[in-house]
């Protein structure tokens, strides 16, 4: 299944108030892949994802996706194939009910009414929440909405998942199981964020940004050992790399 | 607690009542709008000396209070919440208004004061009406009612959003207010140079928003075309609900209860 690739040819963007956003990126992410976005706060991180569902267009450069170049017209292409969490779920869940919420993507796609009740309950089977279907979105606590959340974006059937901060604002027990749920989706990841652990559970590549471009892809061990990078990307080793401060009090 | 922040949970309590399982709750939506409609319609086309001819509708409520097992003190203090509102529509016409109307002894009532008594118990009849609707049906039951006898899908979702957001929208306006108090020590209250910035802020960031959740919509293929499920059945009862009360609301509209008994019991034609 080639036909996944995500590909990006030296992308610039900058942002109507001239901040320069992306300064010629170029990356390409093949099918199954699993791979952390990662680097300071204004690194580029979100510019970069905006562009893979359209939302940004570049200044120049390329983007490809699936085998269709992202452009107005192949919009409906390439949100099929990339299934996008938002940082916040509350921007994500705009229906009265769950369900409601869920069903909005597979309605919108034409689906018939069994296929879509079918494409609800396994989605939110999946991410074990089929128990809040009738819930309001708005009562429920901040991992079950991310629960649902992806759930909605499941339910679209997508190849390739794009996260945007996925453990943000979630208490450590709801990490952990959103870090479990995730390892065992098999969708072409790619996954911007701050939790560094995370990424070593899930993400086998890393590209680390710093002021719109990639100063560092490669395996995520790697990248991690080379200190002198990631202090120039704003980062520190993740905890568990670090030596034990109670073991080790020296550091 | 501020005390917006206390009156804003209250709110939510609506939502939580929505979900019990009553011979209310379980009624068709249509028929429980369109009762409340009927309801609000009939109460509206008094003339606006009516008073006695009110009471009887005092009924409606009652019923689906007790029906619906719906607690009734905190139904009242949303209606006290309103009551300001009330008290400003009908406030002028006892002074404009100097129509003599009733004699009390030596006191003379004019029209004003029987409109402003009128007005207020109109309002507090309907505004019931309305929040025994929300606390009975749902809001997103509500919008499938509402779709269902013809309202148009851009004001209904339009409707639905906006019940989505209050909640967002007032908590950031909470965490604003709290973080401004938090740092203000002259006294109670935002000081009226700091409401501009405030809402200011307040509109960016809700701009913000609206955007972020029009980009997950399109995300997940919007097209202008908002699809709502809707599964409710029409059963007998439902219809029977709604016929006994249509019934009842022309009965009452039409005649005079409270007179006509008056009239039977002191036995004057």
């Amino acid at each position: 299944m080639s036909h996944h690739i995500v590909e990006l040819k030296d992308i610039t963007y900058t942002y109507p108030d001239q901040t320069e956003a992306l300064r010629g990126l170029s990356v390409r992410i093949t099918h199954g892949e699993s791979v952390a976005i990662v680097g300071a706060n204004g690194s580029g991180k979100t510019t970069l994802l905006s562009h893979l569902i359209g939302v940004l267009f570049p200044n120049s450069g390329s983007i490809n996706i699936g085998g269709y170049p992202v452009t107005k017209k192949t919009l409906p292409h390439v949100r099929r194939a990339v299934g996008m969490v938002f940082q916040n779920s509350d921007d994500q869940l705009f229906m009265p009910t769950v369900y409601d919420d869920v069903a909005f993507g597979p309605l919108n796609l034409g689906l018939p009414p069994e296929e879509v009740d079918a494409r609800v309950t396994a989605a939110l089977t999946t991410v074990g929440a089929l128990h809040l279907k009738d819930r309001t979105p708005y009562r429920l606590s901040g991992g079950q909405k991310r629960s649902v959340a992806i759930a909605a974006v499941l339910a679209m059937d997508p190849c390739i998942l794009v996260m945007d901060e996925p453990t943000a604002g979630l208490d450590p027990l709801s990490r952990r199981q959103l870090i479990n749920l995730l390892k065992t989706f098999e969708h072409t990841k790619i996954i911007a964020t701050h939790d560094l652990d995370l990424v070593v559970d899930l993400c086998a590549r890393t590209v680390v940004l710093s002021q719109g471009t990639i100063i560092a892809d490669g395996p995520t061990l790697d990248i991690f050992s080379n200190e002198e990078l990631l202090a120039k990307a704003h980062l520190e080793k993740p905890f568990r790399m670090q030596g034990c401060p109670i073991c080790h009090p020296q550091r | 607690m501020l005390k917006i922040e206390a009156n804003w949970i209250d709110l939510r309590y609506l939502d939580a009542l929505s979900n019990q399982n009553t011979f209310i709750h379980r009624l068709n939506p249509c028929v429980k709008l369109l009762a409340t409609l009927s309801f609000i319609l009939a109460v509206t086309s008094f003339s606006k000396y009516e008073i006695t001819g009110l009471f009887p509708f005092f009924l409606f409520p009652f019923v689906l209070l007790s029906l619906g097992n719906l607690p009734t003190a905190p139904m009242l203090k949303r209606l006290l919440i309103v009551a300001p509102f009330v008290l400003f529509i009908g406030i002028f016409n006892p002074l404009f208004d100097h129509t003599p109307v009733l004699k009390l002894g030596s006191v003379v009532i004019s029209g004003g004061w029987i409109s402003f008594f009128s007005i207020t118990i109109r309002l507090c009849l309907t505004i019931t009406a309305a929040l025994i609707l929300v606390a009975t049906t749902g809001i997103d039951a509500i919008g499938s009612a509402l779709l269902r006898i013809g309202v148009p899908k851009i004001i209904v979702i339009q409707l639905l959003f906006m019940y989505r957001y209050l909640h967002v929208l007032a908590e950031e306006f909470i965490r604003t207010v709290t973080a401004y108090s938090l740092r203000s020590f002259a006294g109670e209250g935002v000081q009226f140079r700091a409401w501009g910035s405030l809402l200011g802020q307040l509109l960016i960031r809700s701009i913000d928003r609206a955007n972020r959740i029009y980009q997950s919509m399109l995300c997940r293929g919007f097209d202008g075309e908002v699809r709502l499920r809707r599964t409710s059945t029409l059963t007998s009862t439902d219809i029977g609900f709604l016929a006994c009360w249509l019934v009842f609301f022309l009965l009452v509209r039409c005649f005079n209860v409270p007179e006509l008994l008056g009239k039977l019991l002191v036995g004057v034609n």
